[in-house]
């Protein structure tokens, strides 16, 4: 159990510097999904610790990884959404940091209703 | 919790008239997604009233056991005074979005469902829903959950109209959130690991000051920080609350934000009490001091009215972390006084902020664009609208009456009793900066219409009364008295008995 | 060296390096194929963990779902603006951060935790017999923390909204059409024929025997959006418009049934999503069948994406 303890520990560190250190979105959502994956194995861990009264890992904490599973993905399905969506409309997705954002903001509100 | 409680199933009825009220909207579509608004509103707002007079007449915290199954193993939900009083101040500013959006985002008759209106309302009860879940909530992952369906449902708000740059914006704030929320995550499994439970009541009781819940405080906090876009984690907030809807980022500014801070609150002040220490407190209300200046200074330099709020906010959220230091690490009766105030420079600025956004919406509308320098003669087109932002700017800078003069009068009391004079003068500067942004708006709206004025779209008076209306929510708070607030004090935490313990 | 550790270890070298490799690939499409393979290898992580129930969800929807979604948006965006790689200075720099944010978590996991751990196993077990139930992660799932899954089945809809929420207004109500519009590869089609059957009748033991072995509704409804999804690839059928009223009912049957469960337990058992005595076995069963539906129905949508065509008068 201790080595997947230090398996999770490090997943969480290599999805972080996914995370970081890659420019482009798609591969930020992967490295995240890696992170997370950490995350609920850590998790694991504490059920496994949690053993006893029969059971060979305390089920708590399972479920509350099954929601976090579930949860996940709807965070990168809709994280997908709106990248597939940017790709669209600029055919480019990086996000840039110098960008004038809210110039759009008066058009929104005077679209007629 | 030292007091008494009662059963009640008013929470679950908080959390689950929006969300069922939510997926009838989806399923019925059309027009009837109307019909339906105008149904659950009010209806959510009763249950509000509800639950606020219930907490109120008796005096202390409303319980309800989901399932009939007592934590550790199952989940309950917690009713107090602050709880009572958050979820009276959401609804009312939820259903005053509600009146002023609604010829915005209507469904013509007889033509098929637009994708606008059905979004936009499935997406303020999903809101609506996940603030309650967040604010009665009182299990740590079930809070995980609430927060989650507060992002999803927030995310698509900010994309809901807006061009390419604003989807940019809103999956920025998706990232900042995922990343927030996995910081959560992480601290939350080393709390159960630690001391097995999930529950804030019997965490209270059972976290001790060792490292391993400060790591987890630490990581819980960084993550809710990020969601509540204080300073250095703010980036995300004034591209994404400039470029929704406006009613949108009266929602998002005024309520949203709040959701994470008020977990943080509930945390420090409820979940491991022990743990608020001198170092903490001044730290988290250093960063604090650092938005209300940063945001501030960044909010007099913007040339777009919707940015320039935006900016605002971002400065209005560091005086809530004011509370650590004045009501945290510290004694009565300052820590009441501290309390209060904070809770009230919470609530006015949603009522001011969410006034403000509607005004500028409604300016925007009629002149096309949002351009500070170019706002002449709006004054004399749109009398009530720069009424209502004039109003709503009295409060952001303190000025008597309103709700943001008591509350920053609290505060500063608090601070000089406190002998901590350096949150005094933070938050005297931070009036004055308001001030001058706050000027700069309404002195250009005031100046006579340019030259070359183009012809001005007609705006509805009724949401321009709305906007008013809720600029005066932000004044009446003034006519609260300046004593610590005894209604926000049921269920709170006693520290310094348990300290004793 | 036990067999099991020498196991463990392998397993746990092998998921590190996957994962390694998903990170410091330099294509996005063989970034996405490896963390399909690190999904299904994590799952047998999970075995080894005593947490079957866990295994199968990470298998169908961490790597299965995920990566099914992923493929397609790196199949749509490519490589075709790949950006400059970020200054050596930051790699280095965000390089030790992470090093000393795994070490940090390693010693606190490995250290701070304490003996012996807390556990809420005892409890669950205690009071499984009263549920009716013989999975225990079931039990949690649908009776002590019930809430928690309705709350997070009205966070999967809302995600669907967000996503259909970003269709162009005159494609609203629309079609989504999945993958390329090239026509399907002949082994594509075949395979789309003959596994969707079999998949069914796996969908549909998962969930049923979920209550008192590893499975359920969430398991059960992965494995029937991926049947979907295969279909819909094979362009063997069309995935109906998403104003669809048939298709909004699929989608919001399960948590409006499991919604309305939870008010029938406020009138007849006394509390909001308690079971009445004896009852708690055939509702929970009930209401998981049309969660696996729901589920299946929403997971498969959240893939699809967003409407691209106007829908059919």
């Amino acid at each position: 159990m201790t080595i997947f303890a230090a398996c999770a520990a490090l997943l969480m560190g290599l999805g972080l510097f996914g995370l970081i250190t890659n420019p482009q979105p798609l591969r930020k959502i992967v490295a995240f999904n890696i992170l997370g994956s950490g995350v609920f194995l850590l998790f694991g861990i504490v059920a496994r610790r949690g053993a006893a009264a029969g059971v060979g890992a305390d089920p708590v904490p399972q479920a509350l990884v099954i929601t976090g599973i579930v949860v996940a993905f709807a965070a990168t399905a809709m994280a997908v959404a709106l990248l597939l969506r940017l790709f669209a409309d600029r055919g480019d997705t990086r996000l840039d940091h110098e960008s004038a954002a809210g110039t759009e903001s008066a058009r929104d509100d005077c679209r007629p209703p | 919790m030292t007091d008494a409680a009662s059963q009640s199933v008013l929470p679950v009825l908080g959390i689950m008239l929006p969300a069922t009220g939510m997926l009838l909207m989806l399923l019925v579509g059309g027009r009837y997604v109307e019909w339906l608004a105008l149904i659950l509103l009010p209806a959510g707002l009763a249950v509000a009233a509800a639950i606020f007079a219930a907490v109120w007449r008796e005096g202390h915290t409303l319980i309800y056991v989901v399932g009939g199954w007592q934590p550790p193993l199952g989940i309950a939900l917690r009713a107090d005074g602050l709880s009572a009083a958050m979820m009276l101040v959401t609804a009312v500013i939820i259903c005053a979005t509600g009146l002023f959006a609604g010829p915005q985002f209507s469904q013509p008759r007889g033509r098929p469902e637009r994708r606008a209106p059905l979004v936009f309302w499935t997406l303020l009860l999903a809101i609506w829903a996940a603030l309650n879940a967040v604010v009665v909530g009182a299990d740590l992952f079930n809070l995980y959950v609430a927060l989650e369906l507060l992002t999803f449902a927030a995310v698509p708000l900010v994309a809901l109209t807006g061009g390419t740059e604003t989807i940019e914006a809103a999956l920025r704030y998706l990232l900042f959130a995922l990343l927030g929320s996995v910081s959560y995550l992480i601290g939350t499994v080393l709390l159960f690991a630690a001391y097995g439970t999930l529950d804030i009541a019997l965490l209270s009781a059972r976290v001790r000051p060792e490292p391993i819940s400060w790591i987890a405080a630490s990581l819980m906090t960084i993550g809710l920080i990020a969601k509540t876009a204080l300073f250095p984690l703010h980036l995300w907030l004034p591209p994404a609350h400039a470029g929704a809807p406006a009613p949108g980022s009266a929602v998002l500014s005024a309520l949203v934000v709040k959701g994470s801070f008020f977990l943080i609150v509930r945390l420090w002040f409820d979940a491991m009490p022990g743990l608020l220490n001198l170092a903490a407190a001044q730290l988290l209300a250093g960063l604090g001091a650092a938005a209300i200046l940063l945001g501030s200074i960044l909010a007099l330099r913007q040339s777009r009215l919707k940015l320039l709020i935006a900016y605002s906010t971002v400065a209005q959220v560091g005086y809530l972390f004011l509370i650590f230091p004045l009501a945290g690490a510290a004694s009565e009766p300052a820590s009441s006084i501290a309390w209060t105030g904070g809770w009230l420079q919470l609530f006015s600025h949603a009522f001011a902020k969410a006034a403000m956004f509607m005004a500028a919406g409604l300016i925007a509308e009629a002149l096309g664009h949002d351009r500070i320098a170019e706002l002449g003669g709006i004054a004399r087109r749109l009398p009530i609208s720069t009424l209502a932002f004039a109003l709503a700017g009295l409060s952001l800078m303190g000025v008597p009456p309103s709700g943001g003069f008591v509350a920053k009068w609290l505060l500063l009391l608090a601070s000089v009793m406190q002998g901590q004079w350096w949150w005094a003068a933070v938050i005297l500067l931070g009036g004055v900066l308001a001030g001058a942004y706050v000027l700069i708006v309404v002195g250009k709206a005031l100046a006579p219409a340019g030259a070359a004025a183009a012809p001005t779209a007609p705006v509805s008076r009724r949401r321009e009364v709305v906007a008013l209306t809720v600029a005066l929510g932000a004044v009446l708070l003034g006519l609260v008295p300046l004593q610590p607030s005894e209604l926000l004090q049921i269920g709170r935490l006693d520290v310094h008995a348990l300290a004793a313990r | 060296m036990t067999s099991a550790l020498a196991f463990d270890l392998a397993l746990a070298a092998l998921v590190l390096a996957i994962a390694t490799l998903t990170i410091a690939a330099r294509e996005a499409m063989s970034a996405v194929i490896s963390f399909i393979a690190y999904g299904l290898l994590l799952s047998l992580a999970w075995v080894r963990l005593r947490a079957p129930d866990v295994a199968l969800t990470e298998a169908a929807i961490g790597a299965g779902v995920t990566g099914l979604l992923l493929l397609g948006a790196a199949a749509t965006i490519g490589d075709r603006q790949a950006g400059a790689a970020p200054p050596l200075a930051l790699m280095l720099a965000a390089g030790l951060a992470c090093t000393l944010v795994a070490s940090g978590l390693a010693a606190t996991t490995l250290v701070l935790l304490p003996e012996p751990a807390p556990t809420l196993a005892p409890p669950a077990m205690a009071s499984l017999a009263t549920t009716g139930l013989g999975n225990p992660v079931t039990a949690v799932l649908f009776v002590y923390r019930a809430l928690d899954t309705l709350l997070e089945k009205v966070v999967l809809v809302l995600a669907l909204l967000g996503v259909w929420s970003l269709a162009p207004d005159r494609v609203w109500g629309g079609v989504a059409r999945l993958g390329p519009d090239a026509p399907p590869r002949a082994m594509l089609v075949f395979l789309a024929q003959l596994l969707p059957p079999v998949g069914m009748l796996i969908a549909i033991y998962m969930f049923w025997t979920g209550a008192d072995h590893p499975g359920g509704a969430f398991q059960g409804g992965a494995i029937l959006a991926a049947m979907w999804l295969i279909v819909l690839t094979a362009r063997l059928a069309d995935m109906p418009a998403t104003s669809h009223p048939g298709l909004r009912l699929l989608v919001l049957a399960g948590p409006m049934l499991f919604a309305a469960i939870g008010f029938a337990g406020w009138a007849l058992a006394d509390a909001f999503l308690a079971y009445p005595e004896g009852y708690a076995k055939p509702l929970i069963i009930l209401a998981e069948a049309g969660l696996t539906l729901s589920i299946a129905a929403t997971l498969a949508c959240l893939v699809a994406g967003p409407a691209t065509r106007t829908p059919p008068p």
